[in-house]
């Protein structure tokens, strides 16, 4: 492996990492509200897949996006009402979105394309496509700078967006009345409720938003990083997104940090693959590991200890 | 000095008030009461004929009062009374069935606690509803944010703040986190929270259970600004000493109904007292004299420190004998529950040592390996801990024994001689209904007790210690468990009882030491005057050490 | 204390409910058909007779229970103990491994002691996938649920690498172990015919049913009869009683998420010994998660999870017969339902109880 990949392997991290961003700012919002969501997974999964339908049919991402938003939404919406309204065990209700939506992409992808659960292959015109920034064929070649310009240019607008979403979030969160409201509820909701605030729609609000993000994910996954859906193509994102939530200690930017190395890591796995060590050539199998074996590194806190919203995953009941 | 006695005595000696108009008189005299400045006619608040059903609890009968404007209004029940409903209603927190609520003559619908703070109406719960991760500001300005962003309100709240600090005593760093002040800044920012919101009318929920001396001091200095600015204030409490020294009027709730209202100047705290418990039922627990024996546990310098490293237990000494009863006063939070937690083995000592029949103790840190050693463990919070809600009476019966080998060889455990041994147990000590099959939730706050106690006294222990055995419990209860503890006395065994009752403390103990913030203060005998144990759980008084 | 949560009587909690929810997530279910343009009414049609019409049928749906059970199992002792094991899948794959070695290794051996010992060794690679988690929840406070899913992914990872590398014969074109030619677990069907000359049909039904009987009742008996039991059940229900009782929750979780692996490990049993008599890729094939839908539908009582067991064997081999007769509804509509389930069953399973309060509680006084 040589240093001159690194351009190209860095590129391919902000790729991979995009989902994962995403999902993490999902959960971000989601928990800082006191709602715990296991079920970005399959948050991200169905968007994935009614994106993927929606443009293969409609012939346009664009109208995917917009399908994938409702259906993530929606699920979203089965979620806070179990949580919030029902107080169910949020846990169990994330598994089982997370299981709703791996079977049903499976079920009506077979109904409606006969391709096994696929979704046909999408044309340029169906995905978020690469944009090239301008001026950036003119660094190609250039030292450095035409490194610099091979990871920053050359993304989809979903990319782009997603790293604007990052400050955006850290920004609510900390300057807006939304922001302090929402969390304020994942640490004590009584207080907010006697402040007059209604803890139910602040939640609502907060479990709308994780859906938006997780539809942006899914959609991305599908018509960009990929094209087209395949089952279960989301593969454990939305885990490692928590798990990088909770490395983050459910803070924005160190959420980004977290997923971009989640992102490096596999970013650097697809370079590894059939690398030798001596005469002993890593195995693939080993190199798919890594970032489920990060995950489980990072959650054992061998690099820090995190403190998670006090409310989160408590239903709110008004005592007396 | 007088005003540290007045509220440290306050917390311990709710019932008895021989002496307490003297220290009415020394508040007096402070300026601490006084007449009401307004002579407003028009009343504040009215409450009209509300009434309140929770399922089967009547929580509020026909309440009817009216409270001054310009004054400070006390109402005083005891537990359970419904005087934290009959306020949850005024603040939208509940909806009364029936009756109406009037603000300076009018009419309000008070839907929600919005609502209440629309109408100038601000409270300070009982628990406080704050974010500990917040700063001051920004717990200030929830909910009052004035629009989308926050900046502007934050630079508002801060002016407002420094203003609020200068006209009423209330100084807190309003960037300073505020799950890192203590209990009376807190405090302080629940009041600031409610005046930068424009209360015009401010209730306080047993404002006082949680301060220390000082801190309810200052209270009711601030307290009596406001009404000398003409805020109204709401005082609810159980304690009759805070009614003498600061309100104007007071009301008095029994079982749901106000009972009686008076001017606080013509009225007496014997006056008081009676309208409050009706005809007092007095306890009383006969006794011999006690036949101490050889030294059962020994306490040496004992230190415990909380995850931020305060000393909750602070250096404490003592020792227990057999055949006697040693009571701990104090007011709640003075380190009473840490401690027992060290001896039980829950909590690690930080320094000192816990001798228990000679040998130390407190290195186990093991609650299961300290019984073993035959100590046994009322805990203070019968719910949480004593027993397990979801299991049936027979198997929180054996909680902490489960691993006598007379339950069951080796892995084992014989559920015929679990049942057996709990309705043998239950039988005894007159649980009802005594039917070791039933879930322990169902069972009555007494009768749960009782569950416990059987449980730890009939394993037979050395030193059994006990932590608010009749918290939450019916006099019939109280009774029976009063006597069994005398009787494992009599019996030659050591108890070590831990309690915020004064009165029980003083039936039951042979010796009474008094904790204050995690330090032993002084040791009495029985007949000790209450007036001098009051001195040493105010943290006033000291015996030399 | 509120309405909501009132106590009804025991059989609406332990029967009714979980019914209803049942036959709610059904419905559900049935919707789902309809929009993919099947007759809802056909396809449950299809899938009874598929599945209880025939002894063929019965003999894929005790197959498919047996699985279950032991998933089923699994989730309930964490359950107990107040844990998520999400990761029976995993657990049960990695079991795989023990159990094929022991059977491949030993095939010289007897089957008195190569089955034990397979049994074992199968539960005791099952249960350290999960005392990991456990270990780690337990001293690191990490996320039980999302760890069980990682070893779930580290699992499918490992799994393929050492079917490819170690198990797999040089040569072979598919990617599993050879045939265990020594010891196995035999179906029915073979006994039948071999004891009793009688021909059953063709079906994977094998005797590793007995041993999910006895695992449903040594559960049992673990959970209501030992003081391990006791114990798992008092830091799952009560975590501060627990260590007032001097039970140390950081030493009952790791050995209540082992015992609950190494249930999930036996269905390795079944599914390597019982039926492929190989090591194939995958075969877990989503029991692991099936287990988390008859936990909660079985209450997490060994008898209820027998009965769930049964009812998911049902849709499983209903199911594959409907995806025979009607090709539109694909296989994966059981992970639907398994979904509509979890989701009735798990979160919103108070969601009838207000009205079931109504109906059982005429208004006070």
């Amino acid at each position: 492996m040589d240093l001159s990949l690194l351009p190209e392997i860095l590129a391919s991290t902000i790729r991979l990492s995009v989902p994962l961003i995403l999902a993490c700012l999902a959960g971000l919002w989601s928990e800082r509200s006191g709602i715990v969501d296991i079920g970005l997974e399959g948050k991200m999964l169905a968007a994935a897949f009614i994106a993927a339908s929606a443009s293969a049919v409609y012939g346009s991402a664009w109208i995917g996006l917009a399908c994938a938003l409702l259906v993530s939404v929606g699920l979203a919406l089965v979620h806070g009402y179990a949580s919030i309204n029902q107080r169910g065990n949020q846990v169990v209700s994330g598994v089982a979105i997370n299981m709703l939506a791996s079977g049903l992409a499976v079920v009506l992808g077979n109904t409606w394309f006969k391709e096994g659960g696929r979704t046909p292959a999408l044309s340029e015109a169906m995905r978020f496509m690469p944009i090239e920034l301008p001026g950036a064929s003119l660094l190609k070649g250039v030292p450095l700078l035409g490194g610099i310009a091979t990871i920053v240019s050359g993304h989809s607008l979903l990319t782009y967006l997603t790293f604007v979403l990052v400050p955006l979030t850290a920004w609510a969160l900390s300057r807006t009345r939304f922001g302090l409201r929402l969390r304020a509820v994942g640490e004590n909701p009584h207080a907010v409720d006697t402040a007059g605030i209604s803890v139910a729609r602040l939640r609502y609000q907060a479990v709308i938003i994780a859906g938006v993000l997780c539809g942006i994910a899914g959609t991305f996954i599908s018509t960009s990083l990929s094209a087209g859906f395949v089952r279960d193509m989301s593969a454990g994102r939305g885990f490692m997104a928590l798990a990088a939530l909770i490395f983050a200690n459910w803070r924005a930017w160190p959420a980004l940090a977290a997923c971009l190395l989640f992102g490096f890591l596999q970013a650097g796995g697809n370079y590894l693959q059939g690398v030798h060590i001596g005469e002993f050539e890593i195995p693939v199998q080993f190199i798919n590991m890594l970032p489920y074996v990060m995950t489980v590194v990072l959650l054992a806190g061998f690099i820090g200890k995190s403190i998670p919203p006090r409310a989160s995953g408590i239903p709110y009941i008004k005592d007396r | 000095m007088a005003g540290l006695v007045r509220s440290g005595i306050s917390l311990a000696i709710e019932r008895m008030g021989k002496w307490l108009p003297a220290f009415a008189g020394m508040t007096e005299k402070m300026g601490g009461a006084g007449n009401p400045k307004s002579s407003n006619t028009v009343p504040a608040i009215e409450l009209v004929g509300i009434d309140k059903r929770f399922g089967s609890v009547h929580a509020n009968k026909n309440v009817t009062l009216s409270i001054a404007q310009g004054s400070i209004h006390g109402i005083i029940g005891e537990n359970g009374a419904g005087k934290s409903t009959l306020m949850s209603i005024l603040f939208g927190f509940y909806h009364a069935d029936k009756g109406e609520i009037r603000i300076k003559d009018k009419p309000v619908r008070i839907k929600s606690s919005s609502d209440a703070i629309a109408h100038g109406i601000g409270m300070v719960h009982q628990h406080f509803m704050l974010v500990d991760p917040f700063t001051v500001l920004e717990n200030v300005v929830l909910g009052a944010e004035g629009g989308a962003l926050i900046g502007p309100a934050l630079a508002k709240a801060r002016a407002e703040l420094t203003r609020l600090a200068h006209d009423y005593e209330l100084d807190v760093d309003p960037d300073a986190v505020v799950g890192t002040l203590p209990v009376g800044l807190q405090q302080r920012v629940e009041i600031l929270k409610a005046l930068f919101k424009g209360a015009e009318t401010l209730i306080l929920d047993e404002p006082t259970g949680v301060l220390t001396p000082d801190e309810a001091d200052h209270l009711f200095r601030i307290l009596g600004t406001l009404r000398d600015q003409g805020k109204t204030v709401i005082l609810i409490t159980h304690k009759l000493r805070e009614i003498m020294a600061i309100t104007d009027r007071v009301s008095v709730m029994r079982r749901g109904e106000v009972v009686a209202n008076f001017a606080t100047k013509s009225t007496s705290v014997e006056e008081l007292a009676e309208a409050m418990v009706g005809r007092r039922v007095l306890l009383r627990v006969e006794k011999a004299k006690a036949t101490p024996g050889e030294t059962v546990l020994e306490v040496r310098n004992l230190t415990w420190k909380d995850g931020k490293g305060v000393a909750r237990v602070d250096n404490v000494s003592f020792s227990v004998r057999k055949g006697e009863i040693v009571g701990i006063a104090g007011v709640s939070g003075n380190g009473q529950s840490e401690l027992l937690d060290v001896i039980a083995g829950i909590a690690r000592p930080t320094s000192g040592q816990v001798i228990f029949e000679g040998k130390d103790i407190g290195v186990l840190g093991d609650p299961a390996h300290v019984r073993a050693e035959g100590l046994a463990h009322v805990p203070e919070d019968r719910q949480h801990r004593g027993l397990i809600a979801d299991f049936d009476a027979s198997e929180s019966e054996i909680l902490g024994w489960h691993r006598d080998e007379s339950l069951g060889k080796g892995f084992r455990l014989d559920r015929a001689r679990v049942i057996a041994r709990a309705r043998a147990e239950m039988e005894e000590f007159d649980v009802r209904p005594p039917d070791p099959l039933l879930k322990s939730a169902k069972f009555s706050g007494g009768n749960q007790q009782k569950i416990i106690l059987a449980r730890e006294i009939k394993r037979d222990p050395d030193l059994l210690i006990v932590g608010q055995p009749t918290r939450g419990v019916d006099i019939g209860a109280i009774e029976f468990i009063h006597k069994r503890l005398i009787l494992l006395r009599d019996q030659g065994k050591a108890v070590l009882l831990v309690s915020v009752e004064l009165d029980e403390i003083r039936s039951l103990s042979d010796r009474i030491l008094v904790m204050f913030a995690g330090r032993i203060m002084g040791e009495r005998g029985p007949g000790a005057d209450e007036r001098e144990i009051g001195l040493l759980m105010a943290g006033v008084a000291r015996d030399a050490a | 204390m509120t309405g909501a949560r009132g106590e009804l009587p025991a059989w609406v909690d332990v029967g009714l409910i979980p019914l209803l929810n049942l036959i709610v997530a059904l419905v559900v279910a049935g919707l789902v058909v309809v929009i993919i343009g099947e007759n809802p009414f056909e396809a449950m049609w299809i899938m009874l007779q598929g599945a209880v019409g025939s002894l063929k049928g019965w003999g894929y749906l005790l197959y498919y229970a047996t699985n279950f059970v032991f998933t089923g199992l699994a989730v309930a002792v964490a359950f107990h103990a107040g844990l998520f094991n999400s990761g029976g899948e995993g657990q049960a794959y990695v079991a795989g491994a023990g159990a094929a070695t022991v059977g491949l290794g030993l095939e010289f051996l007897p089957w008195p002691i190569v089955i034990p010992l397979a049994i074992v060794v199968a539960a005791a690679i099952g249960a350290f996938w999960a005392w990991v988690p456990g270990l780690l929840q337990a001293k690191r406070g990490s996320h039980i649920v999302i760890t069980t899913i990682m070893f779930n992914y580290i699992g499918i990872s490992l799994m393929q690498y050492l079917i490819n590398y170690w198990f797999r014969p040089v040569g072979k074109m598919a990617v599993e172990s050879r045939e265990i030619t020594g010891a196995y677990i035999m179906s029915f069907r073979e006994v039948a015919r071999a004891f009793f000359d009688i021909r059953l049909p063709s079906a994977p039904l094998n005797f590793t049913v007995f041993l999910a009987i006895a695992a449903a009742a040594g559960v049992w008996y673990l959970l209501w009869r030992t003081k391990l039991g006791y114990e798992i059940r008092a830091v799952g229900s009560n975590t501060e009683a627990a260590i007032y009782a001097g039970i140390k929750p950081d030493r009952i979780i790791p050995i209540a998420m082992a015992i609950s692996g190494g249930l999930a490990g036996l269905m390795a049993v079944n599914e390597v010994l019982g039926v492929q008599h190989r090591l194939v890729l995958e075969y877990v094939g989503g029991a692991g998660f099936v287990g988390i839908a008859v936990a909660l539908l079985g209450r997490s009582h060994p008898v209820g999870i027998v009965l769930a067991s049964m009812l998911f064997g049902l849709l499983y081999q209903g199911g594959s017969e409907l995806s025979f007769a009607k090709p539109g509804i694909n296989r994966d509509m059981i992970v639907v339902i398994q979904g509509l389930v979890i989701l009735f069953m798990g979160a919103l399973e108070y969601a009838f109880r207000p009205w079931l309060a109504a109906i059982f509680f005429k208004p006070e006084d």
